[in-house]
């Protein structure tokens, strides 16, 4: 078994009982004694830990998961999913963004539009990816090359994985905001397929960007959410620490997720996460991907835009008095919101 | 938190106990004390400072559609806690405060309405119901404005004030802003005009939907316009923000918005603009032969 290097708090009693069976083959090797009973019962204990602490993961676990510096980025999917991705650079306004990446990509031998959010592995490449967090011109690329695929007729695959759109000076001078509505709109009219999953982090309007699809999807331990946990813990409990009690309240789980039809389905993750086999998440996420997209490719233009706005339009919980309702006659699907309405 | 800090030319003080609780008002930029009476008989604009102080939702709607005109729709929706969402209180106990408190059941106001004859589907935002915050009922009544529009084919103006997405509603609230943005696209297919009107303040995820895609967007003066608040920005980047950063000025100097219009013309000035762009536009081919 390979040592995860990197570990969160929450497995810290996986790896004080890692840490005693070093000690004991320590011990074993070098006064040469019989330890392996010993042995077999911390690998016994090890595994029930395992299993008591990655089968019911708290929602705040799941977003440290989300953002475990070994988890797999976009291009470690990309690479694995997909063969031939040429990169495109640029919105050919500002700069090249590269917190966004985009460009042709061939999924089981056929064109798509792959943009995605890629983070970096390290400080240097953090920088180059400020963390994540694009800037207007990363949706503006992002939007150029959506355009592409409508035009040449190809798919579009987005992966989100971001904190939120960056809070700048410059992101609101060239109007970071303005960016994002735009691609909301025209997502949601953009006349070819587009599937879109969360990877890791699902942060807010800077998410959304590039998330208005036929079909959403999520990793198990993706989360996705209004606000960051610590940002509604800061504004609702004055306390950035409280971001777990934020986390969840928010339910920004894929649990919850999928209950609010947010999403469609729930990609599942090697046990423990991601980053523990990225070969068989991201085989998961090619598997779940293909099979979507073959579900609407077959899909009218009109129909395929119908669904998606339909998808969209229905999303929300809300009361609706039946007086008010009745001065009312000319709305076209009654909401029978899920959930609660 | 004050929007914005006080000029350093102000050299009027007046203590608190001076002020009457209601019957006056201090500018925050001249520093002049007006009656209420009179700041509400002038839409909450300062007469001589032109600083304006927010407004509510009913009380421009009264002066901004012609009388006896108004018409309002979807009262009837309120939100629910989908979520269960409890912070110091249970969100359901903000929502009955707030109502109580306004009057009103979310932080929207949608009808129809005329502006000197001509028929608009309006939406008004008031800022005082949870801080004009989007959740679900802001989203489905926005939406529901913009189709009211399609149909009956007649412009859709939105005012904003508002905080944001409505946190308590969680990721519902952020599917707000693609459902409004949609319902954008098709108005824009329809060939209606969207104006957005921004009013102190619009920020959050408001600004990221439909408050920026209006095809002609006005904001009242000094408005704080922005995606980002200023506190986070500040911290995030750790820079000093330039002067009057956010503000409809600021805005106006960077190509973001098309004008700034004071209150008292906001009337005038949408009768202005529907009449060029709508009311007295060349019908296309296909519209004329219909």
């Amino acid at each position: 078994m390979d040592k995860p290097t990197y570990m969160l708090e929450f497995e810290k009693p996986i790896r004080d009982l890692t840490r005693q069976l070093e000690a004991l083959h320590q011990l074993s090797i070098e006064n040469n004694v019989d330890v392996s009973r010993e042995i077999a019962a911390i690998e016994e204990k090890i595994e029930a830990t395992k299993q008591q602490v990655y089968s019911r993961l708290t929602p705040w676990q799941r977003v440290q998961i989300a953002r475990h510096p070994k988890r797999p980025y976009a291009l470690d999917y990309i690479e694995r999913i997909f063969t031939g991705f040429q990169e495109f650079h640029g919105d050919r306004c500002f700069r090249d963004d590269q917190s966004i990446i985009g460009g042709p990509a061939f999924l089981h031998g056929e064109a798509v539009m792959v943009i995605a959010q890629q983070k970096g592995r390290n400080t240097k490449e953090n920088i180059r990816r400020n963390f994540g967090m694009p800037h207007p011109e990363g949706y503006r690329k992002a939007m150029r090359l959506m355009r592409m695929a409508e035009k040449f007729g190809l798919p579009v695959i987005t992966l989100v994985d971001t904190p939120g759109a960056y809070p700048g000076i410059g992101a609101e001078e060239r109007h970071v905001a303005e960016a994002i509505a735009v691609n909301l709109r025209e997502m949601s009219a953009l006349k070819t397929p587009i599937v879109t999953t969360i990877i890791g982090e699902g942060g807010s309007g800077g998410a959304l960007g590039i998330a208005v699809a036929d079909r959403v999807l999520i990793l198990e331990n993706a989360y996705y959410s209004v606000i960051s946990p610590e940002g509604c813990a800061a504004i609702l409990w004055k306390d950035r620490a409280c971001a777990p009690r934020a986390a969840e309240a928010m339910k920004i789980d894929s649990a919850n997720l999928r209950k609010f039809d947010i999403v469609e389905e729930i990609v599942p993750e090697p046990f423990g996460g991601a980053h523990n086999d990225p070969d068989t998440a991201a085989k998961n996420l090619g598997e779940a991907i293909t099979r979507h997209l073959n579900e609407i490719r077959g899909l009218a233009p009109e129909a395929l835009l119908t669904a998606r706005y339909e998808r969209f339009r229905r999303l929300g919980v809300f009361e609706e008095e039946q007086a008010a309702a009745a001065a009312m006659p000319v709305e076209e699907t009654a909401e029978a919101p899920k959930g609660a309405g | 938190m004050s929007l914005f800090s006080k000029p350093k030319y102000s050299t009027v003080t007046v203590k608190k106990r001076d002020i009457p609780q209601g019957l006056w008002k201090k500018c925050p930029v001249s520093g002049e004390i007006i009656y209420v009476k009179e700041l509400e008989e002038n839409q909450n604009v300062v007469p001589r400072s032109g600083y304006h102080f927010p407004i509510s939702a009913p009380e421009r709607i009264a002066k901004l559609v012609d009388p006896d005109t108004w018409e309002e729709f979807d009262r009837g929706l309120k939100s629910v806690d989908a979520l269960g969402f409890v912070d110091s209180k249970p969100y359901s106990e903000r929502l009955e405060k707030y109502e109580k408190a306004t009057g009103l059941n979310d932080a929207v106001a949608c009808g129809v309405g005329r502006i000197h004859g001509i028929e608009v589907s309006l939406a008004v935002m008031d800022f005082r119901f949870a801080g004009g915050s989007m959740g679900s009922v802001v989203g489905e009544k926005i939406t529901r404005a913009i189709e009211r529009a399609i149909e009956r084919k007649i412009p859709c103006i939105v005012f904003s004030a508002s905080g944001g997405a409505r946190m308590q509603e969680g990721i519902l609230s952020l599917m707000q802003m693609a459902k409004t943005s949609a319902a954008l696209a098709h108005l824009a297919e329809a060939k209606l005009p969207f104006i957005s009107v921004l009013t102190n303040p619009t920020t959050g995820g408001v600004t990221a939907s439909f408050a920026v895609l209006g095809d002609v967007i006005l904001a009242e003066p000094g408005a704080l316009i922005g995606f980002a608040g200023p506190r986070v920005i500040k911290e995030t980047t750790q820079q000093e923000l330039p002067e009057g950063f956010q503000s409809a000025e600021f805005l106006l100097e960077h190509g973001l918005i098309d004008q700034i219009v004071s209150r008292l013309e906001m009337r005038d000035r949408l009768r202005d603009i529907l009449t060029a762009l709508h009311v007295k536009r060349q019908k296309q081919p296909a519209e004329a032969a219909r």
